[in-house]
């Protein structure tokens, strides 16, 4: 089967260090995918390469349209990677915060749109009708995560919980076809982080959108992800169900350190 | 409550130890006696006393809960109500048109120059909003954009004889692209750097205006430039009045598109680059296009005034076109209410008109001026006017998926 998403030899150098080396990573449709590895393994600078945030110094990644055609995504500026179809959220959350929660969300639709300065000025019936679409479509992605209440809200006033699935109602505005979700759970309880799998297990299987995760709950990455990467000082070193990786030595090592005595 | 009593205490005291040798020692050279003027000692204990307990007495209150439900009720009745109820909203901006319109008939033509002045600010402060106020980019060398505008009419008027009419839009046309040229440079910066560098740009213009003397006349400045022809032939006074009305017209234009760009696709790319700029660019704004257009879209109203401006005075020289102008026109955004177009309206008309009628008190208006500007950054450091969002009408939207469920149920 052909991926969807294709990463051959990604690396990234800063200076003399090597924080993503030599990876190589497919994702397929539908599929949820997630990345672990210990604090400072390259998990957050692989996604600021895959999003354009980075340039990459070495290796490909290709987004395949469809079965014959493939675009090369290196080196392409943030809101064209966007526009191709990969959006992401940020581990620190990077709302918008003065605006209000259905404008943020809006925003995401600013790629799918088409006003510029002078039909914006001149506001004719495109116009008033792409405004309209980009703010119920905006309302309907927020009812799917279930912030529609909070809609007229300034976005910094909502609770952190609702801030993050706000960052995702964002990211999907964009109509993408993966979700790059940067620890989406990170300082959500229990019950707001069950809340969050069902809405990413929602995605996968009503808008056919594989997801990609950064994550650190491991209870989550678990109960939702089909395959794992797992990554330590820049390099790939495991890869594969759940179960598997659970057993994985080399993982085991990678977050607990070596045992002495074996 | 004694604690600060306690503060306020000891603040008067510093003052009355740092005033003493001059408030109270005075030594008459001529008989070499010092004069002991205790009572001024007094005056300054008692005086700073109070001073300072109020601006405590301000300060906890505006800290406190209470203040801010008070604050809350008092910008309803105000904000809510002048702007969001039309009830209210409309008959005031009425009043106000049917003012401004009769403003020539009513007073002098002195004061009606004075308040040409001030619309023109009122464009000016509405132009840099869109730079400032939208897109968060901090531009302290908007009065170049406003150079550069003067600078086309007059040349070409002098050297071409060409008519306000035609320079007009050459003007706003030159001043964006000002605008899209000082944008390129400085697509990287932000914050403290951008404003270094716009600060050069607009020394840079001032500097060849003064020094490139064969094209620009140097600082002796152009004299002589026609005013604008409006048809039919006017005395002075009917020219000014003519010019007023022009201004006046063209702040409501600039209103009108100021307010329909805010809540378009672009003005909410330029509120979003403002409030977080990696997520904007991730969330699939273009930011070089949305930054260039803020500048040009900001510029093209200081090109506009500044052929207003050298039509109005029929002379111009690099003089008017200082870094303390770009200051003003900030003073007025940061005043007025960063991003909100009434509090900007308002800020430019209290900036330009207050030093104008506080002459009377000639010397202090300076001070006064400043000491309110102080105060109003301690206490309303939002501005005077509040932007706000615009709240979306949820209910038709969601009418509107109910009616396509309908649709798609039936068909």
């Amino acid at each position: 089967m052909q991926p969807l998403l294709e990463i051959n030899r990604l690396t990234m150098d800063f200076g003399g260090l090597r924080a993503v080396d030599n990876i190589d990573f497919n994702i397929y449709s539908k599929e949820i995918v997630a990345l672990i590895g210990p604090n400072g393994a390259g998990k957050t600078t692989f996604f600021n390469c895959v999003t354009g945030m980075y340039k990459p110094t070495g290796g490909d990644i290709f987004v395949h349209m469809d079965d014959k055609n493939k675009k090369r995504v290196n080196g392409l500026k943030p809101n064209k990677v966007t526009e191709l179809g990969l959006a992401r959220t940020f581990q620190n959350i990077r709302l918008f915060k003065g605006m209000t929660v259905l404008e943020n969300v809006m925003i995401g639709r600013h790629c799918r749109t088409h006003a510029n300065i002078f039909s914006a000025l001149m506001r004719n019936k495109r116009i008033v009708r792409e405004e309209f679409e980009s703010a119920s479509y905006s309302y309907h992605i927020l009812e799917r995560v279930g912030l529609e209440n909070f809609a007229n809200e300034i976005a910094e006033n909502l609770p952190y919980g609702a801030q993050r699935r706000l960052e995702i109602a964002r990211a999907l505005a964009t109509e993408p076809k993966f979700l790059l979700l940067d620890e989406p759970a990170a300082g959500l309880n229990p019950q707001e982080t069950d809340n969050l799998i069902d809405i990413i297990k929602m995605l996968r299987d009503e808008e056919n959108i594989s997801v990609l995760l950064i994550e650190h709950d491991m209870g989550m990455v678990m109960k939702i992800s089909e395959r794992i990467t797992v990554m330590d000082y820049g390099k790939k070193i495991a890869e594969g169900l759940p179960g598997e990786i659970k057993e994985n030595p080399e993982v085991i090592k990678a977050y607990l350190g070596e045992d002495i005595d074996a | 409550m004694f604690s600060e009593i306690k503060k306020s205490v000891l603040v008067s005291v510093w003052f009355m130890f740092l005033t003493f040798p001059i408030m109270v020692i005075k030594v008459n050279t001529i008989e070499n006696t010092i004069i002991w003027r205790w009572e001024n000692l007094v005056l300054i204990g008692v005086g700073s006393f109070f001073l300072s307990f109020l601006w405590r007495f301000m300060h906890n209150k505006k800290a406190t809960k209470r203040r801010q439900d008070y604050k809350d009720a008092l910008s309803k009745l105000f904000y809510d109500n002048l702007i969001e109820n039309k009830k209210v909203f409309i008959p005031i901006v009425a009043a106000l048109i049917i003012f401004i319109l009769l403003f020539p008939k009513l007073f002098s033509t002195y004061q009606v120059t004075i308040m040409t002045t001030a619309l023109i600010y009122v464009v000016l402060g509405l132009g840099l909003n869109v730079v400032v106020g939208f897109a968060g980019l901090l531009d302290l060398g908007y009065v170049a954009f406003y150079a550069v505008g003067a600078y086309t009419y007059a040349l070409l008027n002098f050297s071409y004889d060409i008519s306000f009419w035609i320079a007009l839009p050459l003007a706003g046309i030159l001043g964006a692209l000002a605008g899209i040229l000082l944008g390129f440079p400085v697509l990287r910066l932000r914050g403290d750097y951008l404003a270094i560098v716009t600060l050069g740009f607009g020394e840079i213009i001032r500097l060849v205006l003064e020094n490139w003397g064969e094209f620009t006349h140097g600082p002796s400045g152009v004299a002589g430039i026609d005013r604008p022809n409006f048809g039919f032939d006017l005395s002075i006074v009917g020219s000014i009045n003519a010019i007023y009305y022009f201004v006046f017209f063209f702040v409501l234009v600039t209103i009108f598109f100021t307010n329909r760009l805010q809540n378009s696709r672009i003005g909410r790319a330029w509120v979003a680059l403002r409030e977080d700029e990696i997520a904007c660019q991730a969330m699939g704004v273009d930011k070089t296009k949305t930054k260039l257009s803020a500048f040009a879209f900001g510029a093209t109203w200081a090109g506009f005034m500044g052929a207003v401006f050298a039509a109005k005075t029929t002379f111009i020289n690099p003089a008017s076109f200082t870094f303390l102008e770009s200051a003003i026109i900030l003073s007025i955004v940061v005043l007025g209410g960063m991003g909100s177009i009434p509090g900007v309206i308002l800020g430019a008309l209290i900036l330009i008109l207050l030093p104008e009628y506080l002459r009377a008190f000639s010397e202090y208006r300076m001070l006064i001026f400043g000491g309110s500007m102080v105060l109003m950054m301690v206490f309303r450091p939002q501005g005077l006017i509040k932007s706000k969002r615009r709240q979306y009408n949820l209910e038709s939207m969601s009418k509107k998926e109910l009616e396509e469920r309908q649709n798609a149920a039936s068909s």
